[in-house]
């Protein structure tokens, strides 16, 4: 019996084995070629009832993933294998164990292009759908099942999938199944337009999830629809898109199971040359949460993406308060302007320097109550004329520039209002003061040596009104302090030492120094690095990469590789 | 008998890996120009010249400061060894709209392609930005490096003179 056992899986890696084995004799890329990455980010636990850091009852964690897909020609395959053990303090206690999470078989050509298995996918800009995957998040609504993509002329892309989502070790309950077309108007008809200077590019989509209604009391529906279309014009400088969509009724947890209709609507115009740039962004979601659960919640089996139109901010300071798109309703827009002031004028100085104006806010929808036999179970109704409450404001400025060989900075300031009733705690009765805050940073970059720097951060958050209540929550405590002191001695090398400091908490006892010190090493695509201490969540750039992080404390050692 | 079959599996996964190494084709993905026009990724191409690519993102710090630091002697390289640079920007429909006013200006003279749904970033199996890689002249990928630190530009180009002169490049 142990036998068979054994004998089955040498089946199953045999294959591997014979092509690893023609490889080693022809080392030209005929037969294919394996790469593939690997992570883990794991870490050691101290409890702190300063700082509100429970006791961990195994006091190692770790997550982990590795990703090996193979190619040759038009076909690819790959597999990624994930493994918590057990999973690391602020993700979801669901990702619990190991296993081969995602696997997928890709044959492409122009004609066709057919996938099987795990698909990431996204529609115009994802009001929609889109299957994304973030391992810093361990964000992965993939579809498991099958896309046909097509473009059976020139300017034209045809796209078709019908598979289950991710849901964590398992797939969820719905079926998504969607539709794509999209024209670049001037290359299907190439020979009258293909020169033109005006691009036009048209899209348009369908995507429908099915559920089955076990509910004892509601009849809800079974199948949900979303369509919707998209513009996008591009001219010289200017660049205009926009999209709409529109979802049928869709009783859900996170619109307390209302039968009203959803709609998302995005528009986008920039303008760009030569050192200067202009951008206007707008947006309005109304109810348009869409899973292929309808009972989900949190991050699990979101269908669509609803992009935030407020900047992304790197410097720990600006993003302590970080919006998101709020999924039941919204209306926001962001204003951007950048400007190179060239060499040799007065403020760009020997090598030019820049700056960027930035000002984006959203708020929510004005819900008008209804209560009439037809639209009871609706519960409100919007108008676009309709604002509501104020959720969140930035404005910021950024000026850059290099002032010699030696030394370049950056300084930023930002005013900001964040609404932590909504954007935390999701309801505006939860108690909390909004945050009003002035924060701003100064980066500083000393190249001593062609390949040897030094690089300080120093941040401090201002916030106007101090008398919020406090919580456990360890964000948004009155004022803070940043610093980060950051030496590169070669390229393979660094060290970083970090210390966020609530000085500002109202509660004197709570005013601690957050430290962090990390020390790590890099090599071609490999890395290695080594934290002490806690760090908040965010879009963590240190060490020369940008990663996603979330909240920490402890002892954490992260590995990357690339092969 | 387990143990030998995973030692097995092991040893080739890793002569795999060493055999390869670098040196394979640049995978096909579909990424979108900023005309709005698609481009097969498979298809990049530089009259035999080499090629560097540069994940980046438009909230990326290390990212930009690398692009910024190669573009100040980019024409130089240009015209040193022919080498051309592609940037992949990674954003999300949430800044990719911010790609183009991005590079307009800083006045990038790179060929400029967007990722949305990172597809040719999974393909190329990078884990975080900013990646860089280098292609040579028959279109292999022989360099890749995770990371921008000051000063990494003059090893990248002393590797794309490496690759010009048929020397061995520096890991």
């Amino acid at each position: 019996m142990k036998f068979c056992k054994t004998l089955r899986r040498s089946a199953v890696y045999l294959p591997l084995l014979t092509v690893t084995f023609i490889k080693a004799q022809n080392s030209t890329t005929d037969m294919g070629s394996i790469h593939g990455n690997f992570q883990i980010d794991a870490q050691y636990y101290q409890a702190d009832s300063l700082i509100g850091a429970p006791k961990v009852p195994e006091k190692f964690l770790s997550n982990a993933f590795g990703n090996i897909n193979y190619t040759r020609g038009n076909f690819s395959a790959g597999v990624r294998y994930e493994a918590y053990n057990n999973v690391r303090q602020g993700f979801d206690t669901r990702y619990k164990g190991q296993g081969i999470t995602n696997r997928f078989a890709r044959y492409r050509t122009d004609l066709l292009d057919v996938t099987v298995g795990n698909i990431y996918e996204q529609f115009g800009s994802g009001l929609m759908l889109r299957t994304y995957y973030e391992p810093g998040l361990l964000y992965d609504n993939s579809l498991d099942g099958i896309r046909v993509i097509s473009s059976p002329v020139k300017g034209v892309t045809l796209k078709g999938l019908v598979g289950k989502q991710r849901f964590f070790f398992t797939t969820g309950p719905g079926i998504v199944r969607g539709g794509d077309a999209e024209v670049n108007v001037n290359e299907l008809f190439d020979s009258v337009l293909g020169k033109k200077k005006t691009k036009v590019i048209l899209g348009g989509s369908f995507v429908s999830k099915y559920q089955t209604d076990i509910d004892p009391n509601l009849n809800l529906p079974e199948n949900v629809a979303t369509y919707g279309g998209r513009v996008n014009i591009i001219r010289e400088g200017f660049n205009f898109s926009t999209e709409y969509a529109y979802k049928m009724n869709d009783p859900s947890f996170d619109n307390h199971y209302s039968y009203k209709n959803g709609e998302a609507l995005f528009a986008s115009l920039s303008y760009a040359t030569n050192g200067l740039s202009f951008m206007v962004q707008g947006k309005r979601v109304d109810n348009m949460s869409f899973r292929s659960d309808r009972d989900a919640s949190l991050q699990s089996l979101l269908i669509n993406y609803l992009p935030a139109t407020t900047r992304p901010h790197t410097y720990s300071m600006l993003a302590l308060n970080p919006y998101a798109t709020q999924l039941r309703g919204e209306v926001g827009g962001m204003v951007e302007v950048q400007y190179k002031f060239k060499k040799n004028t007065a403020i760009g100085g020997k090598y030019g320097a820049e700056i960027t104006v930035n000002y984006s806010q959203a708020n929510g929808l004005r819900q008008i109550p209804v209560g009439d036999s037809t639209t009871a179970m609706t519960f409100y109704k919007t108008s676009y004329g309709d604002i509501g409450d104020n959720y969140y404001h930035d404005f910021n400025i950024e000026f850059s520039k290099k002032f010699s060989k030696k030394w370049k900075g950056t300084a930023v300031y930002s005013n900001q209002f964040y609404n932590r009733n909504i954007v935390q705690f999701g309801a505006a009765n939860e108690g909390y003061e909004s945050l009003k805050s002035d924060i701003v940073v100064l980066d500083l970059t000393y190249k001593y040596r062609p390949s040897s720097s030094l690089r300080l951060e120093v941040q401090g958050l201002f916030a106007r009104n101090q008398n919020m209540i406090t919580n456990s929550n360890l964000v948004g405590k009155g004022n803070w302090g940043t610093m980060l002191l950051e030496w590169s001695p070669n390229g393979n090398w660094f060290v970083a030492l970090f210390d966020q400091y609530n000085y500002g908490n109202p509660d004197k006892a709570a005013r601690v120094h957050y430290y962090l010190g990390t020390f790590g090493y890099n090599k071609d695509a490999h890395r290695i690095a080594v934290s002490y201490g806690k760090q908040s969540a965010g879009i963590f750039c240190v060490g020369g990469v940008c990663r996603v992080v979330p909240a920490s404390n402890g002892l954490t050692l992260s590995i990357t590789s690339s092969f | 008998m387990k143990k030998i079959i995973l030692a097995l599996i092991t040893f080739s996964l890793f002569s795999f890996i060493t055999l390869n190494g670098d040196g394979d084709k640049i995978p096909a993905a579909t990424l979108k120009k900023l005309d709005g026009s698609k481009v097969n990724s498979a298809s990049f191409s530089n009259n035999g010249k080499p090629i560097i690519i540069s994940f980046w993102a438009t909230w990326c710090k290390p990212c930009k400061k690398e692009l910024d630091a190669i573009a100040e002697s980019y024409p130089e390289w240009v015209k040193e060894t022919g080498v051309k640079l592609i940037a992949i920007s990674i954003d999300d429909s949430r800044s990719s709209g911010k790609v183009v006013t991005d590079v307009k200006t800083k006045g990038w003279e790179y060929e400029i392609y967007i990722d949305e749904n990172q597809d040719f970033k999974r393909a190329m199996n990078v884990n975080n930005v900013p990646h860089t890689f280098i292609v040579d002249g028959t279109g292999k990928i022989v360099w890749s490096h995770n990371s921008y630190a000051d000063g990494d530009e003059d090893k990248l180009y002393e590797n794309i003179q490496s690759l010009i002169k048929g020397e061995k490049l520096k890991h």
